[in-house]
């Protein structure tokens, strides 16, 4: 494996599947009275992130404590740059403060990138922009498997605002890699113009897309498209995109609904939707954890798994 | 007095080996075996001698931004690159927009001495677009100023942009356009395509430029002026220039070095070295660009030189500055994509990088064949070899160069200015 997770694409079958299968023992452990391994005592993990996020926060956070890690939350919200200080010099006062590892959340595409080459430590992309999100696209994928058992030939269907999503483009790259078949539904405005080069299927139909559907994934439309005629009105959108329980009634049976969160109800994704058995957005949450501790443990561990 | 040279043994613009005698800042005479006692002898045995380069396009900074170039730098860079003439572009702070700032920076070029510089007014007070600048005044100011441009910015207004080519009629200007729909562009960070969905970086579609291009053309005509394209990047934009042409209207067009030889796909390293604007296109576009040169449908290459400090490249991709320097690689690269690939010989790279260029922007002291009684402006260059470009020693204040250690042909080897070396032996003289 890389020394960084910074893309999905950056993961082979197996990378991914180690992932997956620690984070599945990591899971067990948290059956436990106690959660807490020894495994990285005495590492240092940053969370460093320029942007707000609770969430994603809260779990990494959570992740590298049940791994025992010296947590140092890095709060620099809005742009480094507006705060006068680069992302160089705040790479290097990790780099002097001696982090083993780097958790990043930044709105610019790339700035884990960049952070890679101005760091000794692990850097890992926990969402850059409209870039990726790879943590995001390995819950998902575990969330996937333990709901319906595997991850060869399954078909996922993305839907929304493809063109500026990181999970989006996390999720195509990482199930292409693990055998599954991804299908991107959204309007022709929110998808790239290049979306044909990517190794996935499009349609503009969700009505369509739901009968042929293993896994249907909500993506957040985000406040500000709704301003730029990307589509004519939230209305509208959530009319030919939201999924309410007329188009959830065609899903196959066993088909399960998944949501990235935070949710719009009543936009992309109808609240009895959201609340009902099929759907995993609690479950998302949970598994995050146990995703995020493998990939700290692979990337900034060296023992064995206690199991 | 000037000193008296000899070149001996120069293939001139890439033809036979002749001799060359410098005297009184003109060319005295060619031919074989020619004596002059007492003067300076440049052993060119092998060397292609070119009509002094001449660049449409450079970006001195100065007044302004002197962190990031000046003319005294930025114009060293041009000579160790074999120009003998530069265009300064009208974005500095303040803006070139008056007589008075033109003329500063005509005066800083004359003081420093490595290159003659002709700044280019800008079309509009302060680049805002809004309204025009003093053209007439600029025109007629110790400068003579006869290209104007708001590089950086498109003048997107079509009624200003009808006014400005009919207005320099009068002085037998040319407006040089930066042809990008500011609406289209909002953002953008990449060519539209592939690489910017994939990286996640706004995009910067084709036709953006394009749809700029024909109108402009469209305006050129109806008003019979002169239009100049600046930095031509697409494979569209190079048959609307095409069509343009073919209808006789006077349409001239530009090409960056880099816009020759590097495609969108070193962006992925999400190193700000590779954010240029127009961006970085596919190999399609490369490849049209490059015929397009060879078929002289795009009239000459120009450098963009664009110099930025360290801490404006070093960043996150999206707020980095766009831009790259290119003065001293130009014609390396040139020959790279050029020449080494058989569609230019060095008649033609004469032609576009010093003859059409001076004609363009009605340079009569440059651009002119490598004959007696010429202006002694000429660049000895050495084709052969092949080395990683070094620019440690640069003397352009800044670094941001996608050729760096990049492995390219050629060598300048001298430079000469109106009868006196700028360059010799490949070092500032």
């Amino acid at each position: 494996m890389n020394r960084h997770l910074i893309s999905a694409a950056d993961l082979t079958r197996d990378d991914a599947l180690l992932i997956l299968d620690t984070a599945e023992e990591l899971a067990r452990m948290a059956d436990r009275p106690i959660k807490k391994l020894p495994t990285l005592r005495g590492r240092t993990v940053v969370n460093l992130f320029f942007e707000d996020s609770t969430r994603t926060r809260i779990s990494f956070e959570a992740a590298a404590k049940r791994l025992s890690a010296d947590v140092i939350n890095f709060s620099a919200k809005g742009s480094s740059v507006a705060k006068g200080e680069s992302l160089k010099d705040t790479a290097q006062t990790l780099e002097a403060m001696g982090a083993d590892g780097v958790v990043i959340r930044h709105s610019a595409s790339g700035a884990p990138h960049r952070l890679a080459g101005w760091v000794r430590g692990s850097v890992v992309n926990a969402g850059d922009g409209t870039h990726e999100h790879p943590t995001q696209a390995l819950l998902d994928a575990f969330t996937m498997r333990r709901r319906l058992g595997r991850l060869e030939g399954l078909r996922v269907t993305i839907v929304g605002d493809i063109l500026h999503s990181r999970v989006a483009r996390s999720n195509v790259w990482l199930l292409h890699t693990l055998g599954a078949e991804v299908t991107l539904v959204g309007p022709p405005t929110l998808l790239p113009v290049a979306v044909d080069t990517w190794p996935c299927a499009v349609s503009y139909d969700l009505t369509a897309s739901m009968p042929k559907s293993d896994v249907i994934m909500m993506l957040r439309v985000q406040q500000e498209r709704m301003t730029d005629a990307f589509f004519p009105s939230v209305r509208e959108y959530s009319r030919r995109y939201g999924l309410d329980v007329g188009r959830v009634a065609l899903l196959p049976e066993h088909a399960i609904v998944m949501h990235p969160g935070p949710m719009n109800r009543g936009v992309e994704i109808a609240a009895d939707v959201a609340d009902a058995p099929r759907s995993t957005v609690v479950e998302q949450v949970t598994n995050g954890v146990s995703v995020r501790m493998a990939v700290l443990y692979l990337l900034l561990g060296g023992m064995e798994v206690s199991a | 007095m000037k000193a008296t040279w000899l070149i001996r043994g120069a293939r001139l613009a890439g033809g036979e080996q002749e001799d060359l005698l410098i005297r009184d800042g003109v060319i005295a005479e060619t031919g074989r075996d020619l004596t002059a006692p007492g003067a300076e002898v440049i052993d060119a045995d092998a060397l292609i001698a070119l009509p002094g380069l001449v660049d449409l396009h450079t970006h001195l900074r100065e007044p302004g931004r002197e962190d990031a170039e000046t003319v005294a730098t930025g114009t060293a860079a041009a000579a160790l690159g074999g120009f003998t003439a530069v265009h300064a572009m009208a974005n500095t702070d303040p803006v070139a927009d008056t007589a008075g700032v033109v003329e500063q920076v005509w005066r800083l070029g004359r003081q420093a001495g490595h290159c003659d510089v002709y700044p280019v007014g800008a079309v509009t007070q302060r680049l805002a677009g809004a309204a025009l600048a003093e053209l007439g005044a600029m025109a007629d100011s110790a400068a003579r100023v006869r290209v104007f441009s708001d590089d950086g910015r498109c003048v997107f207004d079509p009624m200003l942009m009808r006014r400005a080519l009919e207005y320099v009629k009068a002085f037998d200007g040319v407006i040089a356009q930066h042809a990008q729909e500011p609406r289209l562009t909002e953002g953008a960070q990449l060519n539209e395509g592939e690489m910017a969905g994939k990286l996640g970086l706004a995009g910067w579609p084709a036709v953006a430029e394009e749809a700029v291009i024909a109108r402009d053309c469209l305006l050129a005509a109806h008003v019979e002026s002169r239009l100049h394209v600046c930095h031509v990047s697409t494979a569209g934009s190079v048959e609307i220039i095409r069509w343009a042409k073919r209808k006789g209207w006077r349409v001239t067009a530009e090409v960056t070095p880099h816009h020759l030889l590097l495609t969108e796909e070193l962006a992925a390293s999400y190193d700000p070295v590779y954010k240029v604007n127009p961006p970085l296109r596919t190999s399609v576009d490369v490849t049209a660009l490059r015929t397009a040169l060879a078929d002289g449908t795009i009239d000459c290459v120009a450098t963009d030189h664009a110099p930025h400090p360290v801490e404006d490249k070093e960043t996150e991709w999206a707020v980095a500055a766009f831009g790259m320097t290119g003065l001293e690689t130009a014609l390396r690269v040139v020959q790279e994509a050029m020449v080494d690939t058989g569609l230019l010989d060095w008649a033609g790279v004469a032609d576009r990088l010093s003859v059409r260029p001076a004609r363009i922007g009605r340079l009569a002291g440059h651009g002119q064949p490598l004959r007696a009684g010429a202006p002694a402006c000429l660049t000895l260059y050495d084709p052969s070899g092949r080395a990683r470009a070094d620019l440690s020693g640069s003397p352009s204040k800044s670094r941001n160069t996608p050729f760096a250690g990049m492995a390219l042909p050629g060598r300048v080897v001298a430079t000469f200015l109106g009868g006196s070396p700028t360059v010799l032996d490949g070092k500032l003289a």
